[in-house]
């Protein structure tokens, strides 16, 4: 098979999947779960075999029009490089591990051939995103992806949360996804093509008339999808979803995709120098604020998610300083780390049964009843505070030494105030990555108090994903003298300032966080906290359900727990309170645009119920009355009528005899 | 003969059916008044005839023919109407006509007129009230 | 106009009436009164012998409008048996000898009103028209048996022919109509017990 042929069975594979999930998912249960798992593997291996064919050579381009679409025509066409092939294996492998891993983790759940048929499809809209060679199939698939990631985070529709959680993540990274479709139009009408490679080529020889427009409109689309600032609030909610949902969504689709859109049109952004400062700002408001938010969060999925948020600005500060290479680099680590980060979690929550840290941190020995979450998420923390050698530090050290590069103006077209902003940002986050992963390591299993429950030993599905997983994060950095072979050509190497200035303050962070953990673990026993779950024998989806829906009701908040013994509290002081609840972003949109917009539809309910229904039944009542009058003549009586009729007779006679003879 | 008189004879007569048709309560009575009214009409017919033939503008004599054919007709439509009133008599107990009011909508009907089933629930009543 | 008219009542004037158009006018008033009580009789079976004298009074107009044959058809079908079947069917539906109170129905004025306005619009418009006409009664009679027989069957043939049908088509219908059938013989009789029973009451 041609590599065109194998290119298109890749995202193929799992949409076929997905409609025969959805077909017969009710009628034939036994036949869900291959369905589910083997198409991804399949896909899988036919990426991988895209990925070695192409080999970093020319890219390869494949078009066909199916039909003409007027001025501007649309076509099916791919356009793999190097940066494409690589995406997509990860996309496979952490899709591949989620199924796998969600066969055993939602064994229970009544709804798993629904689930697995969307993941299913996710997971081929996200290759869609990642091959395609037109901006409108792109955005397909783009959409496809925000409306599945609606059905995912709402999987347990039963609680409000979710319902909430579903519903914002669609309405924000829809309200992102207009201005992107005005952007994608516009960039269209300027390069007169909607295939990538004739829009670089006009990029390339300057064809654009309004690249600010275009790359600020891209970038909000960018923003609501990689959940960047101010966009990024959708993010820490989706944890409302089961686990595997939110490694899918933050490892490898979804919030990838917006990254991988603007690496894909770089030279688009790096045509407009304002955009790259916008973009730098960005990166560098989320990649802070999200950290110190993760540092304050109390629910470990909440924290590993603004985690997410802060490795995403890490993504798009190395794109705002012109390194695609870096961006993507740090993505395909990242979606290594992040995916068995989550997944751990997963286990983590199921073995606790609780998603809150500071109950766990009152948990003895949890690290003891899962021995293989544990060391495989030491090794994910460990490449998330960017400590050597493991993956995250090289992919972290590209980006920090590409803003350096820019920084000190040896880029060119960058503006150097944006390698500062991503430089300063950068090393500011290193420092706060570090001291969250720390923290969420320390409260998760060294936690002193009553035994951690025992419900023996994982499936083995579950723990052999997060070995799988842990190979890449463990060693994905030893790729980073053969990856430039794919990329721009650009060397990745750590450079040695950069090395040394990151991994010191990272060292400096998750030191002061052990202190500090030193120092309150003792109040630990002071304030005993712990809230049972129902079932905690059941499937690891039922437990996390169970989980989340009594986190609100025991703490009065999905994120906040009033815990003295947590090192994040010290080391935040008065920032803590507005950390845990995201600075209070949510409490900013809710009085800018939900009250507005609520206000306005009740005075629009009003002027519907009082105004125009007035006039309506005003409408129908004088019909009415005039019925009522016309019906009291209907008597019944026949001679009643004939006499109206021969009265209106004589009438009309006289009448036409009065103008006859007027006229004589 | 002034014509004036035959004519305006007519046009009283007619006017006294009229009165009766629409003023009397028994149908036999109303039948008695279209008698009338059409008696008016053969009137008229015969006195233009008298007039047309002898100024030679009709030889046919159409008028008196007509004339005829509505005597043959009157009795036929008494028969006929005769036969449907003593039909309703039968059916319904009375002949009179303001008493036949099965067309009229009940005031507790609908909007959307459920006439039929009113009127017939209100024969029935009839009915059972006739019986009891 | 006021010449032609001058010139009219010079010839005919209406001071100086004919002694036809006398006899016309008695008979007329006599026609005419009794076509009213005819219609406000409270008295039904008084009614339909008034209507024996209005039907008499017009063949006697007939008469004099020379048209004989019209007569005598006037006296043997209109008083010799319209008027006796309007008898039985008076006696057939049980109408109330004597003076029955209710005889007008409610709408009495509307019809006054209707009558009253349609009578002044006829009189005037016909009065109007053939103030002046006169209709010569002299010479041979227009409408004895003889012209009467031979136009009806020179010229009036096929309409004849088609009168018959109509006379058979109302027969078979008036036969049809008052046949009783098993059902409507029941309720005509619980429905004249009822009325008996009524009027016992």
């Amino acid at each position: 098979m041609t590599t065109t042929t194998l290119a298109v069975l890749v995202p193929l594979l799992p949409f076929l999947a997905a409609a025969a999930g959805l077909l017969l998912g009710r009628t034939l249960p036994g036949f869900v779960r291959p369905l589910a798992v083997l198409p991804t593997l399949a896909a899988l291996a036919l990426a991988v075999v895209v990925a070695v064919r192409q080999g970093g050579g020319r890219s390869i381009d494949a078009a066909t029009e199916l039909t003409p679409t007027g001025s501007v025509p649309v076509e099916l066409a791919l356009h793999i490089d190097g940066f494409a092939a690589l995406v997509a294996v990860l996309v496979c492998v952490v899709a591949s591990c989620v199924q796998i891993y969600s066969t055993a983790y939602l064994r229970d759940d009544p709804r798993y051939p629904s689930y697995a048929a969307l993941v299913s499809l996710f997971t081929s809209a996200m290759l869609v995103v990642v091959y395609s060679g037109d901006l409108i199939v792109l955005l397909v698939g783009w959409e496809v992806m925000g409306i599945c990631s609606y059905f995912l985070v709402g999987h347990y529709w039963e609680t409000p949360e979710a319902r909430a959680a579903s519903l914002k993540a669609f309405l924000v990274t829809k309200l992102g996804d207009v201005p992107f479709l005005i952007g994608l139009f516009a960039l269209a009408v300027d390069a007169g093509s909607f295939r990538i490679t004739t829009v670089l080529g006009a990029v390339a020889s300057g064809g654009l008339d309004h690249p600010t427009l275009i790359a600020l409109l891209l970038l909000a689309g960018v923003a609501g999808k990689s959940a960047q600032f101010p966009l990024h609030t959708w993010l820490p909610d989706a944890m409302a979803g089961p686990t595997p949902v939110s490694a899918l969504i933050h490892a490898a689709t979804m919030v990838a995709a917006g990254v991988y859109f603007v690496a894909r049109l770089l030279p688009v952004f790096t045509a407009s120098g304002a955009a790259l400062v916008v973009l730098a700002v960005m990166a560098a408001v989320t990649m802070t604020g999200s950290a110190l938010a993760a540092l304050a969060q109390d629910d470990i999925k909440r924290v590993l998610a603004y985690s997410t948020i802060g490795q995403l600005g890490y993504m798009t500060g190395a794109l705002a300083v012109g390194d695609r290479g870096a961006a993507v680099f740090h993505l395909l680590s990242h979606g290594a780390f992040k995916a068995l980060l989550f997944l751990a979690a997963g286990v983590i929550i199921h073995a606790a049964g609780t998603n809150s840290l500071a109950e766990m941190s009152r948990m003895k020995d949890l690290r003891d009843r899962v021995p293989d979450a544990y060391w495989t998420m030491t090794v994910a923390l460990l490449a998330l505070a960017a400590i050597p050698p493991f993956s995250g530090f090289f992919s972290k050290e590209a980006v920090l030494g590409a803003a350096e590069h820019a920084a000190t103006g040896h880029a060119e077209a960058i503006p150097s105030s944006a390698g500062w902003i991503v430089l300063v940002a950068g090393l500011v986050t290193a420092l706060l990555t570090a001291a969250y992963a720390t923290r969420l390591w320390l409260l998760a299993f060294r936690g002193r108090g009553a035994e951690a429950p025992d419900h023996g030993r994982q499936p083995v599905a579950m723990n052999a994903v997060l070995w799988v997983l842990a190979i890449p994060s463990l060693a994905f950095g030893l790729t980073v003298g053969v990856l430039p072979r794919w990329f721009d050509g650009r060397s990745l190497t750590p450079t040695l300032t950069t090395s040394v200035l990151g991994t010191g303050v990272a060292l400096v962070g998750g030191l002061v966080t052990y202190a500090a953990w030193r120092h309150t673990t003792a109040l630990a026993a002071r304030l005993p906290l712990g809230a049972v779950v129902a079932h905690p024998e059941a499937g690891g989806g039922i437990v996390e359900a169970e989980a989340m829906a009594a986190h609100a009701a025991a703490y009065g908040d999905v994120a906040y727990v009033p815990d003295p013994a947590d090192p994040g509290r010290l080391l935040l002081g008065p920032l803590h309170r507005h950390a845990a609840r995201g600075f209070h972003v949510d409490a900013v949109y809710s009085a800018l645009f939900v009250r507005p917009v609520t206000a306005a539809a009740s005075l629009v309910r009003f002027l519907d119920r009082e105004v125009v229904e007035t006039y309506v039944r005003g409408a129908a009542a004088l019909p009415d009355w005039l019925g009522r009058a016309v019906r009291r003549a209907q008597t019944g009586n026949v001679q009643t009528y004939l006499s109206a009729l021969l009265a209106g007779t004589v009438v009309l006679a006289i009448a036409v005899v009065l103008v006859a003879t007027a006229g004589a | 003969m002034h014509l004036a008189y035959p004519a305006v004879l007519s046009a009283l007569l007619f006017c006294t059916g009229l009165y009766g048709v629409l003023a009397r309560r028994n149908a036999i009575l109303v039948l008695m008044s279209v008698e009338l009214m059409l008696n008016a009409v053969n009137l008229n017919l015969v006195a233009f005839d008298v007039w047309l033939s002898k100024a030679a503008r009709d030889t046919l004599h159409s008028g008196q023919a007509l004339t005829l054919f509505t005597i043959a007709i009157a009795a036929a439509e008494i028969g006929i109407g005769l036969a449907i009133v003593l039909a309703v008599y039968r059916g319904r107990g009375t002949s009179d006509i303001d008493k036949l009011r099965d067309t009229a909508e009940s005031p507790d009907d609908g909007p959307d007129g459920s006439a039929p089933d009113a009127s017939a629930v209100a024969v029935t009543d009839e009915k059972a009230e006739a019986t009891a | 106009m006021n010449t032609l008219a001058a010139a009219a009542t010079q010839t005919h004037g209406f001071l100086s009436p004919t002694g036809v158009e006398i006899a016309f006018l008695l008979v007329g008033l006599a026609t005419f009164g009794a076509a009213i009580v005819t219609v406000t009789t409270r008295q039904l079976v008084h009614a339909a012998l008034w209507l024996v004298v209005t039907l008499g009074g017009l063949a006697v107009e007939y008469l004099l409008l020379t048209a004989e044959f019209i007569a005598w058809v006037q006296v043997l079908i209109y008083v010799g048996s319209v008027v006796v079947l309007l008898l039985f069917g008076l006696m057939l539906t049980r109408a109330p000898i004597g003076r029955s109170p209710d005889a007008d129905s409610g709408n009495r004025w509307a019809a006054l009103t209707v009558a009253v306005a349609a009578a002044a619009a006829l009189v005037w418009v016909v009065v109007d028209a053939f103030r002046t006409t006169w209709v010569d009664l002299d010479g041979a009679a227009q409408g004895t048996t003889a012209v009467t027989g031979s136009i009806l069957f020179q010229h009036w043939v096929l309409p004849f022919e088609a009168l018959s049908v109509l006379l058979l088509a109302a027969l078979v219908g008036a036969i049809v109509l008052s046949r009783k059938s098993d059902r409507t013989a029941n309720t005509a009789k619980t429905a004249t017990t009822a009325r008996t029973r009524e009027g016992n009451r």
